[in-house]
C-alpha cells in the first residue's frame, strides 16, 4: 500500500531576545569582540512582534499567503507589510516569545527551567488562551519564582530568558562538569523540543490527526541530546511526542544536517508502505544558534534582523486513502559517496536519475522545492537567492540534455519553482516548506508532479568532506488503493489451483519420459 | 595560456553553488596549485 501525505503544519516563534542572547553570531562576537559596534547597534535592528507577523515570507510559511504571491512584491520584502497578516494561518502560527517561554518550561521534566513570578502572572493567561495548548501542557506550568532565584541560577552557570533587558526566566545546568548537560546545550535542546511540540500541536489542530492515532514520530532537527557518555543519544522525537500527548507513539531522531527532513520523510513513507506503522509524523523544532546568523551583513545593509524566528514543521504520513498525494518511493534521488561534487553530478543524482528511471524529463515536474531559504536573509550576506540558484542548476542540466534552450532558463525558474520563504534555520528550509502548499495543489489538480529536494552540509561536522542530498516526488492520488500482502479467498484458490495444475503436469511429463 | 597556470589557489566553494572540490579540479586542470580547498555552507 502506498504512503500518502495527509497533512502538514508549519510554525514560527518570534524570538528577538534569544537572537541577541543565544544566536552564535552574537555569542561569538561577545567572546572575541565584546565592545564591537555590531553588538552596540544590534538592538536598533530588532523587529517588533507585529512587524515579524506582517512580514510576507512569514505569512507564506504559516499558510496565509500563497508563495507565488511573493512575486507580486518587489524584493527585499522587509519593507512591505502584509495587510491581512495574522498570528494564525491554515498551517500554524507565529508565537510570541513570551508565550514560547511557557512552552519551554512545560517541556522541562527536570525542574531546570524557572520563570519569574511576575512574568508568569503577566503572560500566563495569553499562553493559556492559545487554541492549540492542551490541558496536559497547562497543568505543567509552575507559579514562578522570585527574581533573586533567577539571578542565583545565572551565577551558577545558568542561561537567562529575557524580554528586552528584563530577566524573566532561567535554565539551570544539569551537571557540574558535563558540557552536554550545560545550561547552554539544555536551552538549545529545550527550544528545539518546545518548537517541535508546537508543530505537533498544530498538526493535530490543522490536519485533524488524533494524538492517539500516531504510531511513530521521527525528529529530523539538527541538535543532539544526551550526556557526556552518549552526546547524541536522543531522543527528541519521543520526548516531544510525550508533551504533545501522543500516548501511543514511540519515535526516533534522524540526523543529516539540512537533508535530514527529506531522509526522514522517505523513511516514514517506507515504514508506512511496509505496513510497520499506519501513521508516522516527521517533524522538527528549530534552532537558537542560527538566530541572527547573518546579522552582521543585515546591519551593514541597514536592514532589520530578519533571522529573528525559530521554525518548526510536522508532516503526517499515512496509509493510502485514495485521496491524498502519494510519495513515490520507486524513484528516489540520492547523492551517493561516489557521486562527486560538480553541480552537474549533484543535479543528475538528485533530479535527473530518478526522473529517467520513471521515464520522465526535467520539464515533467511542475514544481521543484529545493532549499527554500528566504532571499531577504541570504542575498545581503552574499549567498544569493538559494532556491533560484538550485532551480537554475536544474534548468542548466535540462539545457545540457537538450530539453531546454539556454534562453529558457529564467522562464523555467519562474514556471517550475516558487520564491523562497523559509527562515534560515538549517533543516527547516530544506525542501519541506512547500509540502503543505504542494499537497493542496496536488489535491485540487493544479499540479501533477512535485519534487522535494533536500541537501545537507555534512562537511560542517568535520568527519567527511562530503555533502549530501536526497529527493522524492509527490504525485496525485488516482484513487486506486492498492492492497499489498493480502489476497482474497478467490485469489488464493486460483493460486493453489494453478500450482496443483503445474505439479500434475510435471508428474505427467515425468511418467511419459519413463 | 590559462590565467591560472602556475598560480597558487585557495578555493572556497558553496554547497548551493560550486563546491570546493569542483573548483579545485577545474583550477588544477588549468595548471594551478591548489593549496587549500573547502566547501562552506552559507545557510
Amino acid at each position: 500500500m502506498n504512503s500518502v501525505v495527509k497533512g502538514a503544519s508549519y510554525v514560527l516563534v518570534h524570538a528577538p531576545d534569544m537572537l541577541v542572547k543565544n544566536g552564535t553570531t552574537q555569542t561569538t562576537e561577545r567572546i572575541v569582540n565584546p565592545n564591537s559596534e555590531y553588538l552596540k547597534t544590534l538592538g536598533k535592528h530588532l523587529r517588533s512582534y507585529d512587524d515579524a507577523v506582517a512580514y510576507l515570507p512569514n505569512q507564506v510559511y504559516i499558510g496565509n499567503l500563497d508563495p507565488v504571491e511573493l512575486r507580486k512584491h518587489e524584493q527585499p520584502w522587509y519593507g512591505t507589510k502584509f495587510e491581512d497578516a495574522a498570528r494564525y494561518g491554515r498551517f500554524g502560527e507565529i508565537m510570541p516569545q513570551a508565550e514560547f517561554y511557557f512552552l519551554i518550561q512545560a517541556c522541562d521534566e527536570f525542574e531546570l527551567v524557572r520563570l519569574e513570578k511576575g512574568f508568569v502572572g503577566e503572560y500566563k493567561d495569553a499562553f493559556f488562551a492559545s487554541p492549540v495548548v492542551t490541558d496536559l501542557i497547562r497543568n505543567r506550568i509552575h507559579d514562578g519564582v522570585d527574581a533573586e532565584q533567577l539571578e542565583k541560577i545565572l551565577k551558577e552557570d545558568g542561561e537567562g530568558l529575557y524580554l528586552g533587558d528584563r530577566l524573566v526566566g532561567a535554565v539551570k545546568k544539569a551537571h557540574d562538569v558535563d558540557l552536554a548537560l550545560s545550561s547552554h546545550v539544555l536551552l538549545e535542546n529545550l527550544v528545539s523540543k518546545a518548537s517541535h511540540v508546537l508543530s505537533l500541536l498544530h498538526l493535530v489542530d490543522k490536519a485533524g490527526i488524533s494524538p492517539a492515532e500516531v504510531d511513530y514520530v521521527i525528529d529530523c532537527s539538527e541538535e543532539a541530546c544526551g550526556d557526556m557518555n552518549q552526546r547524541g543519544g536522543g531522543n527528541f522525537a519521543k520526548a516531544s511526542a510525550e508533551i504533545a500527548g501522543f500516548s501511543n507513539a514511540t519515535g526516533i531522531d534522524t540526523r543529516g544536517f539540512c537533508a535530514s527532513p527529506v531522509h526522514a520523510l522517505t523513511i516514514a513513507a517506507s515504514l508506512v508502505k511496509a505496513g510497520t506503522y499506519k501513521n508516522v509524523v516527521v517533524s522538527a523544532g528549530g534552532s537558537t544558534a542560527k538566530l541572527g546568523m547573518n546579522g552582521k551583513d543585515h546591519i551593514k545593509k541597514d536592514m532589520p534582523l530578519v533571522e529573528d524566528v525559530i521554525g518548526g514543521f510536522a508532516v503526517w504520513i499515512g496509509e493510502d486513502d485514495g485521496k491524498n498525494p502519494i510519495i513515490d518511493l520507486d524513484h528516489v534521488g540520492r547523492h551517493t559517496v561516489g557521486t562527486g561534487s560538480s553541480p552537474q553530478a549533484v543535479i543528475t543524482s538528485l533530479v535527473s536519475d530518478p526522473l529517467q528511471k520513471a521515464g520522465l524529463k526535467i520539464t515533467d515536474i511542475d514544481i521543484y522545492s529545493p532549499e527554500m531559504q528566504n532571499p531577504d536573509c541570504t542575498k545581503p550576506a552574499g549567498a544569493g537567492d538559494v532556491p533560484v540558484a538550485n532551480l537554475k542548476m536544474i534548468a542548466a542540466l535540462g539545457v545540457k540534455q537538450g530539453i531546454l534552450e539556454r534562453k529558457d532558463i529564467n522562464d523555467f525558474v519562474e514556471k517550475h519553482g516558487v520564491p523562497g520563504f523559509a527562515p534560515t534555520q538549517g533543516h527547516i528550509p530544506s525542501g519541506v516548506p512547500f509540502i503543505g502548499y504542494g499537497r493542496e495543489a496536488l489535491l485540487n489538480g493544479a499540479v501533477n508532479r512535485i519534487m522535494i529536494v533536500g541537501k545537507g552540509s555534512l562537511f560542517l561536522g568535520r568527519l567527511t568532506n562530503l555533502f549530501d542530498g536526497v529527493s522524492f516526488m509527490m504525485l496525485p492520488n488516482e484513487g486506486k488503493v492498492e492492497e499489498t500482502g493480502k489476497a482474497s479467498g478467490e485469489e488464493l484458490r486460483k493460486i493453489v489451483a494453478e500450482s496443483l495444475r503445474g505439479f500434475a503436469k510435471s508428474l505427467l511429463s515425468e511418467d511419459q519420459d519413463e | 595560456m590559462s590565467i591560472l597556470n602556475g598560480k597558487t589557489v585557495i578555493a572556497i566553494g558553496d554547497r548551493d553553488g560550486i563546491p570546493g572540490p569542483a573548483i579545485q579540479a577545474c583550477a588544477e586542470s588549468a595548471g594551478a596549485n591548489v593549496i587549500f580547498s573547502s566547501t562552506e555552507c552559507f545557510v
